[in-house]
């Protein structure tokens, strides 16, 4: 067994866990955050993706031992108690989802997309850096919407914080 | 995957002590996909994740030092890359997706030398040079053949050292499913001397395709490829592309990098 002791959405957690176990399993079965999900399990699809020090990584490809000491956020980390995260109403207002298996990961990594390159995306830049992001229903094309709407408000919020 | 033992590595002194039968740990992004299928069950694991030592990018004004745990997406968006070796940040760039980059390591990717890897045709391309606790490897001694490295059992890459060049750029065609390169060309020219060094191709790996080399040598420009013809023999045929199919990418690919360079 190892300890880990990492952040995850702003709390601190520590146990004791077998070496092998994957990040992505310590946030769903360990900590019973199940709103990122495994989608492949072999690194493609990115329905497992959190950010870990602030970046988006897939969570089925990092051990959690690895994460020790890390600051993670999980899709259950981006609302505001009762307000939705200006990327997950992006989502809803711009139907970004059929069955939604991959809508947390879409979301974790459109949230990484702004973090990286700004708030206004164009479609080529959202499309690319997609790449790691599978919808099996294939609705790219709302997808893509939201993002792009996802981000401006972003924008807005943070023009408006600062 | 069958269970191991973990231990979070402190130096590099600390690593190479303490890995024993096991294996080093960086990015993961091999390692673990091939222990979930069970292709690898090291009994011990390194993680080099957490060695200050193998971390951070640096320039002298003729040599790019890059260490082994420096991510693909940090060599990509580094100024220091950026400005010493432009080509090699693009190349970082293109490697997988965002999500990858953020956690595969040079290190992990030149150790693994996966035929179809992107790093390989750059060190190779330029004369790179690779730092281990033990020694100095060339690029020219270090990539053996298919997934084989001049790499002793425990011998841990600290860093890269690359030789600015005249002229570098690498071409890649994906394979749009897996991201990694169906062919890639790297060109480096560095006064007289050009050299080309082709992945995702070879049966052995990334491999230097002099006859290019010679014509670029004379004539630096794409027009100087046409009518050259890489040979098929040696290189993969599979469900993505025959050999011969690989054969024109390599001569499509080279005029694009030449042409970028
Ligand atoms: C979806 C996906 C797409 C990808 N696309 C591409 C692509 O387009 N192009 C490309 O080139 N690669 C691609 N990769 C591979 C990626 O770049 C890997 O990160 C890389 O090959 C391995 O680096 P790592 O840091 O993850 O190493 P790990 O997986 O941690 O290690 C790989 C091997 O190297 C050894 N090792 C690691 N570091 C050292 C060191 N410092 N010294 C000695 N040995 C060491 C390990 O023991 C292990 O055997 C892709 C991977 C995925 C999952
Ligand atoms: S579940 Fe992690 S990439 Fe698909
Ligand atoms: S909405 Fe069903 S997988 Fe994307």
């Amino acid at each position: 067994m190892a300890k880990v002791s990492m952040t995850v959405n702003g709390k601190p957690v520590t146990a004791d866990i077998d070496p092998r176990t994957l990040l992505v399993q310590f946030i769903r079965e360990h900590l019973h955050l199940t709103g990122t999900h495994v989608g492949c399990d072999t690194s493609q699809c990115g329905a497992c993706t959190v950010h870990m020090d602030g970046v988006a990584v897939k969570s089925c490809t990092t051990l959690a031992v690895t994460a020790d000491g890390a600051n993670i956020t999980t899709i259950e980390g981006l609302a505001h108690g009762a307000q939705l995260h200006p990327m997950q109403e992006a989502f809803r207002e711009n139907h970004g989802l059929q069955c939604g298996f991959c809508t947390p990961g879409m979301i974790m990594s459109a949230v990484d997309i702004v973090n990286r390159k700004g708030a206004n995306l164009d479609e080529h830049t959202i499309r690319h850096e997609l790449e790691g992001n599978i919808c099996r229903c294939t609705g790219y094309h709302n997808i893509v919407k939201a993002i792009g709407d996802g981000a401006r408000a972003m924008g807005a919020q943070k023009h408006a914080a600062e | 995957m069958y269970s191991f033992t973990h231990h979070a590595a402190s130096s590099v002194a600390d690593a190479v002590k303490s890995v024993g039968e096991g294996k080093y740990l960086a990015g993961g992004h091999t390692l673990i996909p091939t222990m979930k299928q069970r292709l690898a069950q090291p009994g011990h694991l390194v993680d080099l994740n957490k060695v200050a030592e193998l971390k951070g990018i640096s320039d002298n004004g003729s040599v790019l030092t890059i260490k082994a745990m420096s991510r693909h997406a940090e060599v990509a968006s580094s100024d220091v890359v950026k400005k010493a070796i432009p080509g090699l940040a693009a190349l970082a760039g293109g490697i997988g997706d965002p999500q990858v980059r953020h956690r595969g390591t040079i290190g992990g990717s030149v150790a693994n030398n996966d035929p179809v890897a992107d790093y390989p045709a750059a060190c190779l391309a330029l004369g790179a040079t690779i730092v281990t606790d033990r020694r100095r490897i060339k690029a020219d001694d270090f990539f053996q053949g298919l997934f084989t490295t001049a790499l002793e059992d425990n011998e841990l890459i600290t860093a890269f050292e690359f030789p600015h060049a005249d002229k570098f750029a690498y071409a890649k065609f994906r394979n749009p499913a897996s991201l990694y390169a169906l062919v890639g060309v790297a060109v480096a020219k560095r006064g007289s001397d050009v050299r080309v060094a082709v992945t995702g191709a070879g049966s052995d790996g990334v491999f230097r395709w002099t006859d290019a080399e010679a014509k670029l040598a004379s004539n630096f420009s794409a027009s100087a490829l046409d009518g050259l013809k890489a040979s098929a023999s040696g290189l993969n045929g599979d469900i993505h592309g025959s050999a011969e199919y690989r054969a024109h990418l390599i001569g499509v690919m080279a005029k694009r990098a030449a042409a970028a360079a």
